[in-house]
């Protein structure tokens, strides 16, 4: 792979302002303190807008090159030099990052402004911005890195704001506790990332994508499947895949705002950012991309069958996401086929899941910061902007054309048909039927919510939000009608990464595209008109009733941290109750025994000096005649 | 005279005064026992130095005197000392420095 060009002038300032505008907005409100809180939501959100309009300059001078020759590179420093470890700070724009980046910086800055309004009441919103910031900076750095190590640092910084913004209301023993699960989750992952790191180092000698990607194919393949098992495993902490995913529900603890920026749009999709970044690994291995295959499948339902069940609005948006992640991660998991198709639904989804978040904000916010859908209902008729823009959204991730999600869904579901064989009837009927399960508790919510009986709160007096939370819920509902034929129709998007992911292969279609299509919407009806029979003809409980041994699995998110407490808790506990037993009783046991030999027969011992002179007297003469008896002997 | 019993005099001696210091519980009296096996001990060297017709045993019979001396006055000050202070010269009442 030949060296990518070094970037200049615009390019080259507008790619590291990028990062270091939010870096620096986050600095101020956080080291400023108190005198910064009149004015410090306003510096956050200018930080936002303005690494927004950054990369906006990147991307429009990008579009001005030719295809093949878009990638740059902006090298910031030399970081390390030891021995053959060659590290430079620096960051890649090419077709990829600069996606991801607009979709940070775009839906980032939404959310910002979102957050003026959200967070008004809250004493602490300067800190909350400086946080955002902190996420924004980190984010955008982890997908511009041009090597594994930066692109950890950055994969770490938005572990760290995600961590810090779950817990932002840490008087909440819930929410403190979720953002610690949410931690010790994410680590196991970064546990992966960081050995896959080592691994390349090991096996490349270095860390950087274009010597690992280019060298990637004089590799042995089982150190290639390792290294794309481990990345793997990095994606499905970050991205809240199965066995992982137990974080991502109890991580809407936090603020709303984060949940849609964060929890949605853009933190969890970093692991298929990374597995589309290292195509070329699981392009070589088709080992790895099995394992991505199966934990996208797997996930895909498991998430949606979980949303069925949540009555809290926001966990089920989060089994929402974490499904529809899973639908990403599978599409990633085809190969060459897939990435671009992973990419497009990741941008989409970004906006009508930020969409819906800022709805469910904007319904709390009405509400007194009620949760539970069951006591809402009718909302539609007093929340007119906040039920349109949610209904689009949700239009837009059922996969209704021509909204974007009909647009970007449709072209995975097909992919993974052609994927062939038996597999691909495998993933192909697993996308199909989560689509209808998506559409099931995508209505449920929708019906519930908005539709129906009053179900209030005897104090709630719901209101529609103001102004700076329904203008960003407005542009993302634009993005979520538009987004998808803009980047779909005549394969816009798809030709765009090319360069990047690599072309599609031609495939043979297993079913006609028109095939796809029409049992897709038949499925979404099918979804719809059960929604409707359950949650729309029928009231709605104000207790959520007793249901099957199903429901009840799907309420107890099907038991994932059962799981985890049986499997790795309660072992871990025991573990650590007999290391303890064995340090206190074993280790400490023979220390202190000897201690105590030690000090009893010194105890005893000192009994010898009496204080008598005669005594000692009798010893000196004791001694001295042993010595005489000892010559004695020696000379005899 | 044998010089032999002049030795066998100086080991009674000595053993006197050894048993003295052993068994005597006032200062003064296990001091005159000590002073009792210093003198045995210049016995033997003078007797010694006569068996062997040299003088080197009685060379370190003065300076055993010397030393005696000098060990009498620091003694003797010691024991005065801890007659005044606490009344009594019996050496198992200075029993202060044990465990």
């Amino acid at each position: 792979m030949e060296p990518v060009i070094a970037a200049t002038g615009a390019v080259q300032v507008s790619g590291w302002l990028m990062i270091a505008l939010p870096l620096f907005g986050a600095t101020v409100l956080l080291l400023g303190g108190r005198r910064t809180d009149r004015w410090g939501h306003w510096l956050g959100v200018g930080a936002a807008l303005a690494s927004f309009v950054c990369a906006v300059v990147v991307f429009v001078t990008m579009l001005g090159w030719p295809a093949e020759g878009r990638a740059r590179s902006v090298h910031l420093f030399d970081w390390i030099q030891a021995g053959s470890l060659n590290v430079q700070a620096s960051l890649l724009l090419d077709q990829l990052s600069i996606s991801f980046a607009l979709l940070i910086t775009g839906v980032g800055s939404l959310i910002h402004i979102y957050s003026v309004g959200y967070m008004s009441h809250d004493p602490h919103r300067r800190r909350f911005f400086s946080y955002l910031n902190l996420f924004l900076a980190a984010m955008l750095l982890l997908v511009l890195a041009d090597n594994f190590l930066v692109l950890y640092v950055g994969w770490e910084g938005v572990g760290l704001a995600s961590y810090l913004l779950i817990g932002f209301w840490h008087y909440k023993p819930t929410a403190a506790a979720a953002a610690k699960k949410a931690f010790v989750v994410n680590r196991v992952g970064d546990f992966g990332l960081a050995i896959a790191i080592f691994l390349m180092f090991k096996t490349f000698g270095a860390i950087d994508f274009a010597t690992v990607f280019g060298s990637a194919d004089a590799a042995g393949r089982g150190t290639l499947t390792a290294i794309g098992l481990l990345l793997l495993l990095g994606a499905c902490g970050k991205s809240a895949q199965v066995p992982l995913q137990s974080w991502l529900l109890d991580a809407m603890e936090g603020p709303t705002p984060v949940s849609a920026l964060i929890h949605a749009a853009t933190m969890v999709t970093a692991g298929v950012y990374l597995i589309v970044r290292a195509n070329p690994i699981f392009n070589l291995s088709a080992d790895a991309r099995t394992a991505v295959l199966a934990v996208g499948a797997v996930t895909l339902l498991f998430g949606a069958i979980i949303g069925c069940a949540k009555d809290d609005i926001k966990k089920a948006l989060a089994a929402s996401t974490m499904s529809q992640i899973g639908l990403m991660v599978l599409a990633a998991g085809l190969g060459a086929a897939g990435y671009a198709l992973a990419i497009m639904y990741l941008l989409t989804h970004g906006f009508f899941k930020a969409g819906l978040f800022l709805g469910a904000g904007s319904v709390m916010h009405g509400m007194n910061d009620e949760v539970d859908m069951r006591r809402y209902g009718g909302l539609a008729r007093v929340m007119p902007i906040t039920a349109i823009t949610f209904g689009l959204g949700y239009l837009a991730i059922i996969g209704v054309p021509p909204l974007s999600g009909f647009y970007t869904k449709d072209p995975i579901i097909e992919a993974a048909f052609n994927a062939g064989g038996t597999r691909g009837w495998i993933v192909g009927g697993a996308a199909l039927l989560a689509s209808g399960i998506t559409t099931f508790y995508m209505s449920r919510v929708m019906f519930m919510t908005f539709f129906g009986e009053r179900r209030w709160a005897a104090d709630a007096h719901p209101h529609e939000s103001p102004r700076s939370m329904t203008g960003p819920m407005v542009l993302l509902a634009i993005g979520s009608i538009g987004a998808g034929a803009f980047l779909a129709l005549g394969d816009r998007f798809v030709n765009w990464l090319a360069p990047v992911v690599g072309e599609q292969p031609e495939v043979e279609h297993v079913l006609a595209p028109a095939t796809v299509i029409t049992m897709t919407l038949a499925v979404v009806a099918a979804g719809l008109v059960l929604a409707w029979l359950q949650y729309g003809r029928q009231p709605i409980p104000r207790t959520a009733p007793v249901a099957s041994l199903a429901t009840y699995a799907a309420r107890r998110d099907l038991y994932g941290d059962a799981f985890n407490e049986a499997a790795f808790m309660r072992p871990g506990q025991y573990l650590t109750r007999s290391l303890v037993y064995l340090d206190n009783r074993g280790v400490d046991g023979l220390v202190n025994g000897l201690a105590a030999l030690i000090g009893g027969s010194s105890g005893r011992l000192r009994r010898l000096q009496t204080g008598f002179v005669r005594t000692y007297a009798l010893s000196m003469f004791g001694g001295a005649a042993l010595v005489v008896v000892a010559f004695l002997l020696v000379r005899l | 005279m044998n010089p032999a019993n002049y030795v066998y005099l100086s080991a009674l001696l000595f053993t006197i005064g050894a048993t003295g210091v052993l068994l005597r519980r006032n200062a003064i009296v296990v001091f005159m026992s000590i002073e009792l096996m210093l003198n045995a001990t210049n016995l033997a060297f003078v007797a010694f130095s006569r068996i062997h017709g040299t003088v080197d045993g009685q060379i370190a019979a003065f300076f055993v005197m010397v030393v005696a001396a000098a060990e009498v006055v620091v003694g003797l000050s010691i024991i005065v000392m801890i007659f005044r202070t606490r009344r009594s010269a019996s050496v198992d009442d200075a029993n202060l420095l044990k465990y």
